[in-house]
């Protein structure tokens, strides 16, 4: 099995658009980065306009956790199109190349063929986040030092230097679930294809839609908006309140975990019976 | 030779939709044949090999490989076939040499630097072992195909018309690959093709299917080497030739004529011997052609199946 993840791994990181992903976060961060360096300190005063009466800061507010914060809530919401991107191709792909035919009859079993795809996916995931928090929290907190965490959210907060870390490692470990649900989401619709084109737009789609949908301000739709995905997706917000609501984040990671066990499931039933004809 | 049976395939059906691909088909392999599976486009030639390796189900029918079934034992007989099914496909952005690593590593042996290079030296593709397969020509694919299906020296390999796209020099470069391993390792071969001759080369015990059924079974030497040759004499004088063979005993093997030819229905040895009557007689006999009634029936359904 973990044979089977590294041969995945290995063709992954062969392809072009994998690369996309890692690209695209580096440039972003580096573009925010620059530009903070020179205006940020325009930046935060405009966020703190009006406060200076009433608070008495002390440390520097431009700092590495303040850029990382700022970051992820940039780039979150375009990372479902970098993950997609890969995991659209996850299994299309080896319909299009046709290579089924020559790993299929292996003496490797469609259930580890289907679960060795879906942990690579997990993996790339995982190492987009990873190098999105290493961009973003690691350089910045070289770059630009640390100290309190002025957060802006339903009002403003600033965290002492010490209350901070774990706030990043909890909203990273909910990212890491949201995506590893939108990269299942690519998956099954990549198992039913084999142009890697329709899973890619089919995902986006449901995203963008579902999202759209709970914007929507009629009754029904915001009835129904708990039990869409994508509303649970933004709960890693919740690390940045000063009281994190435990509850909220719980019951939003069991939704996701559901969303996640129940699409490997439906993907790796289907995947056993089906014919391969590419 | 042993008569182990290595395939065996009773009433194998697959429908798609409406269309019978393949039709209540039985096939009986036996270790060291080199089975020839012969059959026009759209035969069903490949749908049965997918049935065989598991990648489509069939709609009704048994199948065992090495007496057992596949759906159960699958690994330990994977273990031992090696195969290409239709045309030879790889990664294409990947290099010769880590394609076939990959696919080692998918048959549960880690296959050594050594081993790899050699299967694509026999092959002939060991100067451009760190090509991306994207740089390749189809005979070249075709041949990695084959390199991949030996790479775990399986006992059984399956291979889907193995010659197509290749060169002259590489077709019989392969036949020999395949009589080598027939003859010196003792692999079972299970070879479909769409060229009689080709099977006629090399295999011991032939099927011809259309349309998804048997037409024809049996050894190669049976349906081939000792069955009534259908022969065109081509000769001067024909006249006087139809004259002189209508009354001799040779008019029970006249068949027809026209122009300058006369066809006959005759064994090999006969051949010799009406030659020899006729130059005796006086007449030349400027070509003899000839053509099995095999070869006749196969290009009657070959014409048939690509309508
Ligand atoms: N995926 C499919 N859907 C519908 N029909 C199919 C499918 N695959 C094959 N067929 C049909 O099944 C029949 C047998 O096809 P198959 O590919 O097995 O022929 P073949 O003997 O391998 O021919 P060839 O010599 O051209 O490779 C054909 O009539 C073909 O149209
Ligand atoms: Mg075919």
């Amino acid at each position: 099995m973990i044979t089977l993840v590294l041969i995945e791994l290995q063709k992954m990181f062969k392809k072009w658009r994998t690369y996309i992903g890692i690209i695209a976060i580096g440039l972003l961060t580096i573009i925010v980065q620059l530009v903070l360096y020179f205006t940020g300190k325009n930046f935060v005063d405009a966020q703190m306009r009006g406060m200076e009466q009433s608070f008495v800061i002390v440390g520097n507010l431009l700092n590495g956790y303040f850029i990382a914060r700022l970051i992820l809530t940039l780039l979150i919401i375009h990372i479902p199109f970098l993950v997609v991107l890969v995991g659209g191709d996850l299994l299309a792909g080896e319909a299009t190349a046709g290579t089924y035919r020559m790993i299929l009859t292996r003496p490797v079993s469609r259930l580890q063929v289907i679960t060795s795809k879906f942990i690579a996916g997990m993996l790339y995931v995982i190492i987009l986040l990873a190098w999105l928090a290493f961009l973003s929290l690691g350089v910045s907190l070289i770059v630009f030092g640390s100290g309190p965490l002025l957060s802006i959210g339903s009002g403003i907060v600033i965290f002492a230097e010490n209350d901070i870390l774990w706030r990043f490692l909890g909203a990273y470990a909910f990212a890491a679930l949201s995506m590893t649900t939108v990269m299942f989401i690519s998956i099954v619709f990549s198992s039913l294809v084999e142009n890697a084109i329709g899973p890619i737009v089919s995902t986006m789609a449901i995203i963008i839609i579902f999202l759209i949908v709970s914007a929507i301000p009629v009754d029904f739709l915001q009835n129904i908006k708990p039990y869409l995905f994508t509303t649970h997706m933004s709960q890693w917000n919740n690390f940045f309140n000063d009281e994190v609501n435990y509850k909220e984040i719980y019951n939003s990671s069991w939704i996701l975990l559901v969303h996640i066990v129940g699409l490997y499931a439906i993907t790796t039933y289907i995947f056993i019976k089906k014919d391969i004809l590419s | 030779m042993n008569s182990e049976q290595v395939i065996e395939v009773r009433g194998l059906t697959k429908k798609f939709g409406n269309l019978i691909a393949v039709n209540n088909l039985d096939l009986n392999v036996y270790r060291g044949d080199v089975f020839g599976f012969l059959g026009p486009n759209g035969a069903g030639k490949s749908t049965t090999i997918r049935m065989l390796l598991s990648l489509i189900k069939p709609t009704s029918g048994e199948m065992k490989i090495f007496g057992r079934s596949i759906s159960k034992d699958r690994k330990e007989i994977f273990s031992k076939i090696g195969a290409i099914v239709e045309k030879p496909d790889f990664y294409l952005y990947l290099s010769a040499y880590k394609n076939l690593e990959i696919l080692g590593k998918l048959s549960g042996t880690d296959i050594s630097t050594k081993k790899l290079m050699s299967m694509l030296e026999l092959v002939g593709l060991d100067k451009r072992y760190k090509s991306k397969v994207k740089t390749f020509s189809h005979g070249m694919k075709q041949r990695l195909g084959i390199a991949q299906a030996l790479l775990h020296d399986p006992e059984l390999i399956i291979l889907d018309e193995p010659t197509t796209g290749l060169d002259p020099q590489g077709m019989k470069e392969i036949r020999d690959l395949i009589i080598y391993l027939s003859r010196e390792k003792g692999k079972t071969i299970f070879l479909s093709s769409h060229i009689l001759h080709e099977v006629e080369l090399i295999s011991t015990r032939m099927i011809i299917i259309n349309r998804g059924t048997t037409q024809v079974e049996g050894t190669v030497d049976e349906l081939l080497k000792t069955d009534k040759i259908k022969v065109t004499f081509e000769i001067d004088k024909i006249e006087d030739a139809l004259r002189l063979v209508n009354e001799s005993s040779w008019q029970n093997n006249f068949k027809s004529t026209s122009k300058n030819e006369i066809n006959f229905e005759l064994t090999k040895n006969e051949i010799a011997e009406l030659n020899k009557y006729l130059i005796e007689k006086g007449f030349s006999v400027s070509a003899i052609i000839p053509v099995r009634s095999l070869e006749d029936f196969f290009l009657k359904i070959t014409d048939g199946g690509a309508k």
